[in-house]
């Protein structure tokens, strides 16, 4: 099985430095790109490729790259933005990525830099993450230092360099506008769409925001081809992907598979199964943001489209494992805590509807839940839904909400009905199963 | 025009208009709280949630924001369809979950959107159960009261503050449920457009702080619809009263003026009207070298006046230009054109005549403040806008929004989009360029600034005409700098598709006007079919006093010299404020005899030998001519109390009762307005500036009193519970009550704005042809200027290099949004931020004279001695010092000239 993105990976010595790097063949791709190939031909191998952003939102990389304005008029600078804001609860899988082989980011900039005729990248990096940082800005560095960042890359007449940008830290600045405005200095509130960052982006200049998976992909598809890539998945989303589980599981942990690998597989197999004591009981498979699946979904495959017809999203591929010791609602209620905490306040379901939500299952799990109070959740999740909030972040938000009030519709019930917390007896509040990094 | 349909009837729409506009243009109440017409969308909170639907196939659509839909051709939308009303309700429950519900209690109860759009969408049953959040409040200065706990997080208040009027001090602060909006720490708010907050938020967190400390609800409260009193801009604005004295101002739209904003100057300055020197009763002063006034009847006084006239061998009058166009002819007719002086000093008198050419002169006339908004290229030549016009600072910071906008071709986003329009301009701005000899608030804008004297900036204006047309004579030994800002300048206009060219009296100079004028005409020879003229007075009826063309001061005090002239009538003028006081003391000694006219003791007033109380804006009816020659009318919102009449009434009695004219001639406001028009053909249409007192709607007058009008039979209870006749109107179409035609009136008698379910000043979309489009009916006032083609040139005497001077410094004006203007400075909030004396010094100069910041800098002006503190502006060019004008209790009039310091 071929693990492109994480072979060359080994935590124990550190980040690969540019030599190693170079010696697996790392930087030949980024120079094939830049000096052989135009950039059209680029994206148009990307595209072919099918490779999706691994962000969570899974839309077509080759695509969004082609919706730059070409052109000699177009206008510049152009910029290249990757999301290393890795902040949804459970995952981690960036960070791996980035502290493993930040080398391969830098070359997945390079080439994606030149597809879309970028001057100038930057890496906007969660704020907590001080070893990524490190790896990064020595990488970043290294490759300055050989001539790969900079005026005339790899001595080609393309010139472009990359900064890091370490946030300020909030959730939201995950949310790719929202990082635009942060990076201008602004408040990281999200900015309407249309018009679309490739148009009007940073600094109101054309830009692209991918993610470190994302970007990570792009040397292997040049140096091996779109076919290569598609042929690694077992379904037709292209390439491998990073899945990582946490929660009750006998080995938690991240592993690069190929994209479509069965959830049972990966739960299973890989992380081993529950732990003795625990039982199965539900996932989200991809991050905060994403519904719950059951029982009779372990079977479906991991990619973007089967998830979303299990009616959850495959989202970043890192789940986390809800037991049958572990409270739901205490879980759902640790998650909308930390989605009233981090909503940035600009549309009001958002900023005020969350905080209800986030007081309502704080009440219902104290034992002061109201009848009311499901309908009332039901209504927000109704409410808080695409279209009607500003972004994507509610309608991210209510996604565990609203799978679990289907699916755990009687721990709800029986927390209202009996006034009290029914896993207490077991443990205590806040051991809940969520996992934060 | 665009079809649309909502709720399945087909509606006409404008295209470039988004669906929110365009429901509420076509009267259907839909709720929002974001957006507003000046500020555009930003979705932000999800208020005027409708459905949508794709096609008339499409049964299932989806919920969409209004204001952030486009107006097409075809597109289909419902408002009543449950879900979104539903969604609707929710959004308003989600807003009151942390609202304090204080309603009984706040300042914005009765007039408040929230309350309003909380009943239009339905939701009245509260099931949120938690702890609310609270915020502390801060001291934000004298205009404006802060209480967070009412917010509802719209980002109106800085998307004004910040982004609209370009202040810094007032920003949303922290996130999630606890967003604050606020300064970084307690203090005043800087801006000095920081009194709209008041309308623009849509609840009681900044509500007007001169209004609580005489609070009054809006129902209790008689308003009338005025001008505002505080410069040439001619605002619009509702001034309401309870008790016999004003309580608070408001915006009334114009289209072409104010738009939706006013400035603090002019919404806080009406205290002037209410203070302790107000004049009431009529005074005589026997003697007028002591200060001993005794408080007469008018009788008495008209008596003593009738004495006067008829020992006088000669009577002149001084009129005056914050005297309405009605008073000011009056007295022109009383003492006879020839006799009649417009209360200026000649340097102020030649800068404004020489301004009153431009104006006629221009190809179009003079442009508004809403051609200044429009404007793609803007030179602003001898004129600090914050400070002499500070509406029109409004209009020019949006303008630099423009260019960008237009350069770009490719984005398409409509002008409405304000989130992405933003986020695509960022910083670019359009050209803008500022010639004044200090720096001034809008130089953050400004592609280019030229500080220097003011024969500098007249070379630099000519500079421009010649480098747009070389046909203008050049102007010879301009240094290299100026010459390549000319140049940049000249580009710029000539590149854009509304060049305007701002120009105006403030440093009185006849050469800047003139400079201004031919780079205007120069532009208009070369083609450019938009090009503008901005014309910048200092007061509120400085155009109309110039249209009646009196002599400046100085030629009375010929005449007074001379003998030919031995009593003058001073109307609403303190002439210590426009001559250096022993000029001033001169006139006033040569005069045997002084009437003086006005609403406020002053130094002048002080001298007479009988001082009649006139009305302010407050208690009068009559005209003002604003800078681009629009007569605008305003009416009293209290009955004269006591002795106090208007201006021009005093007069027309003492015409009576000196025998100059027929027995009441003089007593109606039409009559005067017909004397005028008659008399003075230029002038003739400021008649049909509003209705006149005959003008009826359905045989009914219009209330000045709103219709739920609680006042009158609670109001003086405690004296008699017999309600007192209303008082009676002569002059205006306008009831003193809540009686009469209950449907809106032509927009020059809105007296407040209102309609079923819309009882915050927000009701104004109801009174627009469209919204943010012209008043129903057509905006008020009438222009009397209307522009003479393309063909004139004017006159050009391009003023020589100002010479090197090591022994003194050249004095020139400068102005304070607050302090400049006389009334205002009066009103105790805005006193409260009126700058401490200080005489503007550069850094070279003040080392020279061994000077620092706050030193006591002694000069010598002529005859006038000033002494203040030194203030160090790096700005200043060296040779220059700045003095504020017309500053309360130390003005010093007759700027520019030399000034030697003394040591």
């Amino acid at each position: 099985m071929e693990r492109p993105l994480t072979e060359l990976i080994d935590l124990r010595e550190g980040p690969l430095a540019r030599e190693a790097y170079e010696h697996a063949g790392g930087y030949e791709a980024a120079r094939r790109a830049v000096c052989d190939m135009p950039p059209r031909e680029v994206i148009k191998t990307v595209e072919d490729s099918g490779l999706k952003g691994r962000g969570g939102a899974g839309f077509l990389t080759g695509m969004k790259w082609g919706f730059v304005p070409a052109g000699d008029d177009a206008p510049r600078p152009r910029y290249l933005i990757c999301n290393a804001d890795e902040m949804e609860p459970g995952t981690f899988k960036d960070r791996y990525l980035m502290e493993g082989n930040p080398h391969q980011l830098i070359e997945g900039m390079i080439i994606a830099a030149h597809a879309i005729q970028a001057e100038i990248g930057y890496i906007f990096l969660r704020d907590e993450y001080h070893r990524s940082a490190e790896a990064l800005r020595r990488a970043l560095a290294e490759a300055r230092e050989a001539g790969y960042l900079g005026d005339s890359v790899f001595g080609s007449a393309f010139s472009c360099d990359i900064h890091l940008h370490t946030s300020a830290g909030r959730y939201i600045c995950g949310e790719e506008t929202a990082l635009l405005n942060a990076l201008e200095g602004r408040r990281a509130v999200p900015r309407a769409k249309p018009p679309f960052p490739p148009v009007v982006g940073l600094f109101g200049k054309p830009t692209i925001v991918n993610n470190v998976e994302t970007l990570c992909c792009v040397p292997h598809i040049v140096s091996k081809g779109s076919k290569w890539f598609r042929q690694l998945s077992l379904t037709s989303d292209g390439g491998t992907k990073i899945f990582g589980v946490s929660g009750r599981v006998k080995n938690p942990g991240l592993w690069e598979l190929p994209m479509g690998t069965p959830l049972r597989e990966v739960i299973e197999g890989h992380a081993g199964g529950m732990r003795g004591g625990y039982r199965f009981r539900g996932v989200i498979p991809g991050g905060a943001s994403t519904d719950f699946l059951v029982e009779e979904h372990l079977d479906i495959p991991l990619d973007f489209e089967s998830v979303q017809k299990a009616g959850s999203r495959l989202g970043t591929g890192t789940m986390i494992v809800l037991d049958d010791r572990t409270c739901p609602v205490g879980m759902v209620h640790n998650l909308e805590r930390f989605f009233a905490q981090e909503s940035c306040g600009w549309c009001t379901p958002c900023r005020d509807g969350i905080p209800w939500i986030q007081k309502t299952l704080a009440a219902i799990e104290a034992g002061r839940g109201r009848p009311d109070d499901i309908e009332l959740l039901h209504m927000h999740t109704r409410h808080l839904g695409p279209g009607r909030t500003f972004c994507a972040f509610a309608p991210g938000a209510m996604e565990p909400l609203q799978s679990a009030l289907k699916y755990f519709d009687d721990d709800f019930r029986r927390h209202i009905a009996d006034g009290r917390c029914p896993y207490n007896n077991h443990q205590t509040g806040n051991s809940n199963g969520n996992h934060h990094h | 025009m665009a079809t649309i349909t909502i709720d399945g009837q087909s509606y006409e729409a404008d295209p470039s208009a988004n669906l929110l506009q365009a429901a509420l243009t076509l009267g259907f109440d839909l709720p929002y709280f974001c957006w507003h017409p000046a500020l555009g969308s930003v979705g932000a909170c999800r208020q005027c949630a409708v459905r949508q639907y794709r096609d008339e196939e499409d049964t299932t659509g989806q919920i969409v924001m209004a204001c952030m839909v486009p107006v097409a051709d075809g597109l289909r939308c419902s408002i009543v369809e449950p879900e979104a009303a539903e969604f609707r309700a929710e959004v308003i429950e989600w807003l009151m979950s942390n609202h304090p519900h204080d309603c009984p209690v706040c300042d914005e109860g009765g007039e408040c959107h929230l309350q309003d759009m909380t009943v239009m969408t339905g939701h009245c049953k509260r099931r949120f159960r938690f702890p609310k959040r609270t915020f502390r409040n801060q001291y934000l200065g004298p205009f404006i009261n802060h209480e967070m706990n009412r917010c509802i997080q719209c980002y109106r208040c800085v998307r004004f503050y910040g982004d609209y009027a370009g202040g810094s001090d007032l920003v949303a602060m922290a996130a999630h449920n606890h967003v604050y909006f606020g300064r970084h720490e307690e203090g005043i708010l800087e801006n000095e457009f920081s009194g709209n907050l008041v309308e623009i938020c849509p609840t009681g967190v900044f509500t007007d702080k001169t209004l609580k400390h005489h609070y009054s609800r809006k129902w209790d409260m008689v308003s009338s619809p005025s001008v505002c009193s505080h410069c040439a801009v001619g605002c619009n604005t509702i001034a309401s009263t309870r008790y016999g004295s004003v309580r608070r101002i408001l915006n009334r739209y114009h289209h072409d003026i104010n738009g939706y904003f006013l400035c603090d100057r002019g919404r806080f300055g009406y205290t002037f009207t209410d203070a302790a020197d107000r004049l009431r009763r009529p005074l005589l002063h026997p003697d007028r070298e002591r200060d001993v006034e005794t408080v007469a009847e008018p009788a008495e006084a008209m008596k003593r006046i009738r004495e006067i006239f008829s020992e006088a061998t000669g009577v002149a009058g001084i009129g005056s230009p914050r005297a309405s166009l009605e008073s000011n002819y009056a007295l022109r007719n009383l003492v006879g054109s020839g006799r009649f002086s417009s209360g200026l000093p000649r340097i102020e008198h030649d800068a404004t005549t020489a301004l009153l050419e431009a104006m006629r002169n221009a190809p179009d006339g003079p442009g508004s403040l809403r051609d200044a908004e429009r404007a793609d290229a803007v030179l602003i030549l001898g004129e600090d806008p914050n400070n002499t016009a500070p509406r029109l600072a409004l209009a020019l910071r949006q303008s630099v929004r423009n260019e960008p906008i237009r350069a770009d071709a490719g984005s398409r986003i409509p002008r409405w989009h304000d989130r992405a329009i933003r986020d695509f301009v960022q910083d670019r701005k359009g050209p803008l360029f500022i010639a004044w000899p200090a720096s001034t608030r809008l130089d953050d804008l400004a592609a280019g600034t030229h500080r220097a004297a003011p024969d500098e900036i007249a070379r630099l204006g000519f500079a421009v005409a010649h480098a747009i047309d070389p046909q203008s004579p050049a102007v010879t030994d301009l240094d290299d700098s100026a010459s390549d800002l000319a140049s940049r300048i000249a580009r710029a206009l000539k590149e854009a598709d509304r060049p305007m060219v701002v120009s105006g009296t403030a440093l009185r100079s006849p050469a800047i006007i003139a400079a201004a004028a031919a780079t205007v005409h120069a532009l208009r020879r070369t083609g450019s079919g938009g090009s503008s003229f901005l014309a910048v007075a200092p007061e509120a009826n400085t155009i109309g006093d110039a249209m009646l063309e009196g002599a400046p001061l100085e030629t009375l005090e010929q005449q007074l010299e001379s003998g030919e002239v031995d009593t003058l009538v001073i109307l609403e003028n303190d002439i210590y404020r426009r001559l250096p006081a022993p000029a001033t003391d001169r006139i006033i000694s040569k005069a045997r005899r002084i009437i003086a006219l006005d609403s406020i003791a002053t130094a002048t007033t002080n001298r007479a030998d009988v001082v009649l109380p006139a009305g302010s804006f407050a208690e009068s009816d009559g005209t003002f001519v604003n800078h681009e020659g629009r007569a605008q009318r305003f009416f009293q919102p209290l009955p004269p109390a006591g002795d106090v009449l208007e201006a021009w009434r005093w007069i027309g009695r003492i015409a009576a009762e000196t025998g100059t004219s027929k027995q009441n001639e003089w007593d109606r406001l039409d009559r005067v307005l017909t004397a005028l028009a008659r008399d003075c053909p230029e002038l003739a249409p400021a008649r049909d500036a509003a209705p006149d007192a005959a003008f009826r709607a359905n045989g009914q007058r219009f209330p000045r009193a709103p219709r739920r009008f609680s006042g009158r039979t609670s109001i003086l209870s405690h004296l008699s519970v017999h309600e007192p006749k209303p008082p009676e109107d002569s002059d205006s179409p306008l009831s003193f009550t809540m009686e009469g035609h209950s449907g809106q009136p032509p927009a020059a008698l809105v007296s407040h704005y209102w309609s079923p379910g819309w009882n915050s000043s927000q009701a104004l979309n109801k009174f627009q042809s469209e919204v943010a489009g012209p008043a129903r009916g057509g905006d008020p006032g009438a222009r009397l200027i209307p522009g003479n083609g393309p063909n004139e040139r004017p006159s050009t005497a391009i003023p020589a290099p100002v010479p090197d001077d090591d022994q003194t410094l050249l004095a020139v004006p400068c102005y304070e949004v607050f302090g400049s203007d006389e009334l205002s400075a009066r009103a105790p909030a805005v006193a409260e931020r009126i700058p401490k004396p200080y005489v503007a010094l550069a850094p070279t100069d003040a080392e020279h004279h061994g000077l620092d910041s706050g030193d006591s800098l002694n000069l010598l002006i002529g005859e006038l001695r000033v002494s203040a503190p030194v203030r160090l502006d790096p700005k200043l060019p060296p040779g220059l010092c700045g003095i504020p004008a017309g500053m309360p209790g130390w003005s010093v009039p007759h700027l520019p000239a030399r000034a030697s310091v003394v040591t």
